[in-house]
Order: C-alpha cells, then sequence, then structure tokens
C-alpha cells in the first residue's frame, strides 16, 4: 500500500515536472510573430537604443582588468612560495651543518 | 626555462596590445551593429585562448594519465586556470555585446549553454584539485580531457544549431579591414596566454620543489 503510494507520488511529480520543462521549453522557443516582429537596430528610435561607447570601454576594461589582476595573483602567489623555499631551504642547511660544527 | 620565457612572450603581447587600439579604432563600423560591434576583437580571442589553453590542458592530462609525468600535471593545472580566466573573459564581453545587438544580456542558446558549462567543467577541475585530496590529479586529469572533448562541439554548435549567436564560419571570410584587427588582437592573446603560462608554471614547479623540501626535512 505504501509502495502503491510512493509510485502514485513519484508518478505525479514526473507528470508535473514535464509539464513544467513542456512550458520552459515552449517560452524558449522564439514563436513565428516574435520573429517576424524583429526590428533592426538602425531601425530603433534613438531614445531606445543603448549607447555602444559605455559598453565597448566596460568591455575592453573588463578584459584589462581581468588579465592585470590574475597576472598580479601569480606574482603574489610566486612570491609567497619563494619566501617559503627560501625558509625552508635555510633550515635544511642549518640542520646540515649543526653536526658538522658539533 | 620558465624565468626567460616569461618577459620575451610577455613583452611581445604588450607591443601587440599597444598596436591593437590603434587597429580596432581605425577599422570601419559593421553595419547593422555599429560601434558595439569592435567588442568582437576582444571577444573573439578570449575564446580563442581560452580553447589553446584547454587543448594545452586536455593534452597534458592525457600525458599525465598514461605516462605519470608530473611536468604535464603541472602544466594542466596551470592551463585549467587560464581557461577559466580567459573563458571569464568571453563570457563578460558577451552579454555587454549582447545587450546592445539583441537586445538581452543572455540568451539560453546551444553556444552560450555550452560556453557556461565548459567554464563550471573547468572551475570544478581547479576545485577539485584544490580540495579533491589523494588521487584527484587522476580524476582531475579524466576532467581535463572531458574538457578538451567539448570544445569542438562549442565551436560548431552555431552551425547545428541557428540561434541569434552569429555563425563561426564568418570568421575566415571576414573582408581584409575587420580581419586585420581580429587577427592581431587573436595573436596578442595567444602571446598573453603563453606568457601567463609560462609564468603559473613557474608557481607550480616553486610549489613542487617546496613539497620535496618539505619532505626532504621530514625525513632527516
Amino acid at each position: 500500500m505504501c509502495e502503491k503510494r510512493r509510485f502514485s507520488v513519484v508518478g505525479l511529480g514526473l507528470v508535473v515536472l514535464l509539464l513544467i520543462s513542456g512550458d520552459i521549453l515552449g517560452a524558449a522557443q522564439p514563436t513565428e510573430a516574435a520573429q517576424d516582429g524583429f526590428v533592426p537596430m538602425g531601425e530603433i528610435p534613438p531614445e531606445d537604443q543603448l549607447p555602444a561607447a559605455p559598453l565597448l570601454v566596460a568591455a575592453y576594461a573588463i578584459v584589462w582588468a581581468l588579465a592585470i589582476g590574475y597576472l598580479w595573483t601569480i606574482w603574489r602567489r610566486l612570491a609567497e612560495v619563494e619566501k617559503e623555499l627560501a625558509d625552508v631551504a635555510r633550515r635544511v642547511e642549518e640542520r646540515e651543518s649543526v653536526p658538522e660544527n658539533g | 626555462m620558465h624565468r626567460r620565457l616569461f618577459p620575451v612572450l610577455s613583452g611581445l603581447s604588450l607591443c601587440f596590445f599597444l598596436v591593437a587600439p590603434v587597429l580596432i579604432v581605425g577599422a570601419p563600423y559593421e553595419s547593422t551593429m555599429g560601434l558595439v560591434q569592435k567588442i568582437f576583437y576582444f571577444h573573439f580571442p578570449a575564446w580563442m585562448a581560452m580553447f589553446l589553453a584547454i587543448f594545452i590542458l586536455g593534452i597534458s592530462s592525457g600525458v599525465y594519465l598514461f605516462r605519470r609525468k608530473p611536468a604535464a600535471d603541472r602544466l594542466a593545472v596551470a592551463a585549467a586556470e587560464l581557461a577559466v580566466v580567459f573563458g571569464l573573459m568571453g563570457l563578460i564581453t558577451g552579454p555587454l555585446w549582447g545587450i546592445k545587438a539583441w537586445g538581452v544580456w543572455w540568451q539560453w542558446d546551444a553556444r552560450l549553454t555550452m560556453a557556461v558549462v565548459l567554464e563550471l567543467i573547468l572551475v570544478a577541475y581547479l576545485l577539485l584539485r584544490q580540495y579533491g585530496g589523494a588521487g584527484s590529479d587522476r580524476l582531475a586529469a579524466g576532467l581535463g580531457l572531458f574538457a578538451m572533448a567539448n570544445v569542438p562541439f562549442l565551436y560548431i554548435s552555431t552551425e547545428i544549431w541557428r540561434t541569434v549567436h552569429p555563425r563561426t564560419s564568418v570568421v575566415p571570410t571576414l573582408p581584409v579591414d575587420f580581419g586585420v584587427p581580429l587577427w592581431w588582437s587573436l595573436v596578442g592573446f595567444i602571446v598573453l596566454c603563453l606568457a601567463l603560462l609560462s609564468l603559473r608554471c613557474r608557481l607550480e614547479e616553486q610549489r613542487a620543489m617546496l613539497d620535496q623540501l618539505y619532505l626532504a626535512v621530514e625525513e632527516e
């Protein structure tokens, strides 16, 4: 009985999922009317048009910021590792020199 | 080797990026999109640099899986990180172009969705390397191969599924006025990618050396 109820709940869930996904897929596909209603950029009134220059500047600025920021993170990590490397190497050298002196 | 390679490559990429703005400003306006189309001169090369990094990741992952060469594993980690950075550039510049050209920031079409999925695979690779613990290097190498296998599908996606995204096949047929700044920027991005890769590899080598030193200290 309990198993039957579980199956029916799972079945109901699947049906709901299918209905929802059908809705989403249907919404994602552009309708014929929407495709016919396409307006070329040049025909849009100037007050409805987005200014292109800020978008262009933002795109180039972000690319530069990412490249320089990433380069900086590599330098920082490299400096940390090299510092640690020097510390450990010094400690190893000190250990090795102790028996010789003693 | 990386010590000498980085200054040469970074200097070369700087030369390319100093000249690129002149060529991009001088390029003609595209007839339907106007000024915003000039984002293309950084958007497309960023993706190509990402693909290069992914191919390096995939090949070095394969070498690590089958030959067990630690140097290949270090190269794979470095390339994966670079692929994420260049992928971010593409994913950010795309919507900035799209909002003007399409009227929307984002479309869940095949190309854009596959690009996001590929970026997530690369992030998963890095998370696996960071937190995966022992044995995660081999699992990550498999993921690296999987990421590489995705690239051809991503590249031809606009040819298979026609959506708002322009076809990739238009690139080789671009007129000279549009083509020169694009190929110039592309070479600049490729050289930048290799420069960053050489420096990132140096970091991995230093880390490996540090691990060996710690092991030597513990053994004593």
